[in-house]
């Protein structure tokens, strides 16, 4: 009995790390999808794409995946502008930005898998940092550094662009293009350019949040298809576009998958997210805290 | 209640419908007797050649026929768009492997199980999400397909992970074929009933029922038609063929494990196919499909198969930003 509440205990509070991780993963989507409704599926392959610099930077350079990840972070928001502006410009404009606009990211997502399989293989990669293998110990909880290290990280970033919507000009403009776009063209903004820069914002996190994946596990390119189904469960679960309820769903979903693989094995907890994502569309699409 | 409604709706459409269908290019007849004369010179120029490689790469190409049409059904007809393709062609292949190790029944009724089945998956999920926008609804699809790989990837009766032999019956239903000439007939039979479906949809009440939802769903619901019943028709069928151009995979290949089935390229290239040739008629989905199939198979043969499939990534966003009729969309200025 008391090996298993120890094995429980191990299991919420990696569970409460991972979902804090998940919440960096999403947080990009909760914009792109949440506040902008541009269906961005291809945010995941972007992030393994983040994974694969910090992975260059580390066994090349031997820089840290995250101090590497904040450097090539201004590449991503530009990545991220241009991407937004083809998309304006082909899908959005055009009026068409069902079918056409989700094609177009689901072959964004499968160039840029394809892409990072020939240059890279299928095989696993991963980083080497001080602080991946060490533990902390209380009591009989053991808090691996591997896992609380990109969970600050992404709650340190999380906080930095909850700051940034509610405390800036940019901010509050893409907060309300994300309410009222006919509004705030009354007020002499141009939606486009705010959306660009969310946008641009999106792509950005997922450079930080691909860091902090590859500290995590070992990545390979197709990993960037079981983080679809995860991302946009805790984005709708969330309740669009709102980072508290991000953060919230993000740890549900971690804790619910870490228990799923400590005792039922970890084969299994791909299909936790996506039973997950099921359940929420078909009894509460507006989210856990969403406003109906 | 639902039927009320129809057939309130109904008058408006019907004498477009039988004007379209007298005047039009071609009438039914015409059009099934050309289907039937075109899959016959198909496969006896396949003969011709005689060559085994013929059958095995054209096989490939029925079978993205099949999965184009089915796709446009839902994707060009009603504007849904599905990225769970794997998971019902997927499923189709598994429900083979199944019944191959529990009663061997021949190929076709196989096809058939497998059609069912893919066709109630597609009913369920569209069940649960089809009531919301959309987007919701591409997402569940992506979705369902890895919830699907997982259940199949843990199921060890149909070779978990390993993956599954299937040895292929000694003996060919009909004389003179080869195993592989009679799978290539089976999908070329497939694909005639297939494309026929989607032509008889396009100018039928379901049609312009699907065609409503993909203009304007909310005037489609505000002036009777029953959308939701309308799409959960639209998802079964698709869903359906898609299940039942999977069903002789296990045999094509002859070794099938998850990885292969439930491959990403399978969605990608049955989005691209319609994508590429044009979505509002039966006849876009072929083009993509010949054209893009072919393209890949000797690429793969000439190159290799992950730069052929980075082309197929490269044609699909090319032709969605510049060409977002597909080529269909160039003649018909």
């Amino acid at each position: 009995m008391d090996l298993s509440l120890d094995l429980l205990g191990n299991a919420l509070v990696s569970g409460l790390l991972l979902g804090a991780f998940y919440a960096a993963v999403t947080i990009g989507v909760s914009i792109s999808f949440g506040m902008l409704d541009i269906v961005n599926i291809a945010h995941p392959a972007f992030i393994v794409l983040g994974s694969y610099i910090a992975y260059i930077a580390n066994s090349v350079l031997g820089v840290d995946p995250i101090l590497a990840s904040i450097i090539v972070l201004p590449a991503f928001y530009l990545l991220g502008m241009a991407i937004y502006h083809v998309y304006d410009v082909s899908f959005e404009r055009r009026g068409d930005a069902s079918i056409r606009g989700l094609a177009f990211f689901f072959g964004i997502l499968f160039i840029t898998e394809v892409a990072l399989v020939l240059a890279f293989g299928v095989d696993y990669r991963l980083v080497e940092a001080p602080y991946i293998g060490p533990s902390l110990h209380l009591g009989v909880i053991d808090l691996p550094l591997r896992l609380l290290v990109p969970a600050l990280v992404s709650l340190a970033l999380i906080g930095a662009l909850q700051l940034y919507m509610h405390h800036t000009f940019i901010g509050r403009a893409i907060q309300a293009v994300a309410q009222d776009p006919l509004a705030l063209r009354l007020m002499a903004a141009n939606p486009s350019k705010i959306k660009r820069i969310a946008f641009g914002l999106s792509i950005g996190s997922a450079s930080i949040a691909g860091a902090i994946l590859i500290i995590i596990q070992p990545v390979e390119p197709s990993i960037a298809r079981d983080y679809i189904g995860r991302v946009f469960a805790i984005c709708v679960m969330g309740g669009l576009g709102s980072f508290g309820g991000t953060v919230v769903a993000a740890m549900i979903l971690g804790i619910v998958e870490s228990l799923t693989a400590t005792f039922y094995g970890p084969s299994w907890s791909p299909a936790v997210a996506f039973g997950f994502l099921l359940l929420t569309l078909a009894l509460r699409p507006s989210g856990l805290f969403g406003r109906i | 209640m639902g039927d009320a409604r129809a057939s309130n709706a109904q008058p408006h459409h019907a004498p477009a419908a039988s004007a379209r269908v007298r005047g039009g290019p071609m009438g039914n007849t015409r059009f099934v007797a050309g289907l039937l004369v075109a899959a016959a010179a198909t496969f006896g120029a396949a003969r011709l050649v005689d060559n085994a490689y013929v059958f095995f790469a054209g096989y490939v190409v029925l079978q993205y026929i099949v999965l184009a049409t089915a796709w446009n059904i839902l994707g060009g007809y009603t504007g849904y768009v599905n990225f769970g393709t794997a998971a019902f062609f997927a499923l189709g292949a598994y429900t083979t492997v199944a019944l191959h190790k529990l009663v061997p029944l021949p190929l076709p009724v196989m096809m058939l199980a497998g059609g069912v089945i893919s066709g109630a998956i597609g009913l369920g999920t569209g069940y649960l999400t089809l009531r919301l926008r959309g987007t919701f609804f591409s997402i569940a699809t992506l979705a369902m397909a890895v919830v699907v790989q997982t259940l199949i990837t843990n199921w060890s009766f149909v070779g978990g992970s390993r993956g599954a032999y299937i040895v292929r019956p000694e003996a060919t239903p009909l004389f003179g074929l080869d195993y592989v000439q009679y799978l290539f007939l089976l999908m070329l039979g497939l694909s005639v009933i297939a494309v026929g479906v989607a032509r008889a949809i396009e100018h039928s009440r379901l049609g312009y029922g699907f065609a409503a939802i993909r203009d304007d769903e909310l005037a489609a619901e505000a002036n009777g038609v029953p959308t939701l019943r309308l799409k959960l028709i639209a998802t079964a069928l698709s869903g359906g063929f898609m299940g039942m151009a999977g069903a002789p995979l296990p045999y094509y290949v002859t070794y099938l494990d998850p990885a292969s089935g439930f491959s990403l390229s399978y969605a990608v290239n049955t989005i691209a196919m319609p994508l590429i040739g044009g979505t509002g008629s039966w006849l876009g989905p072929i083009l993509g499909a010949v054209l893009l199939g072919t393209l890949q198979q000797v690429a793969t043969v000439t190159i290799s198969s992950a730069l052929s499939l980075l082309l197929v990534g490269v044609l699909l966003v090319g032709f969605v930003v510049a060409a977002p009729r597909g080529i269909i969309g160039w003649f018909s200025r």
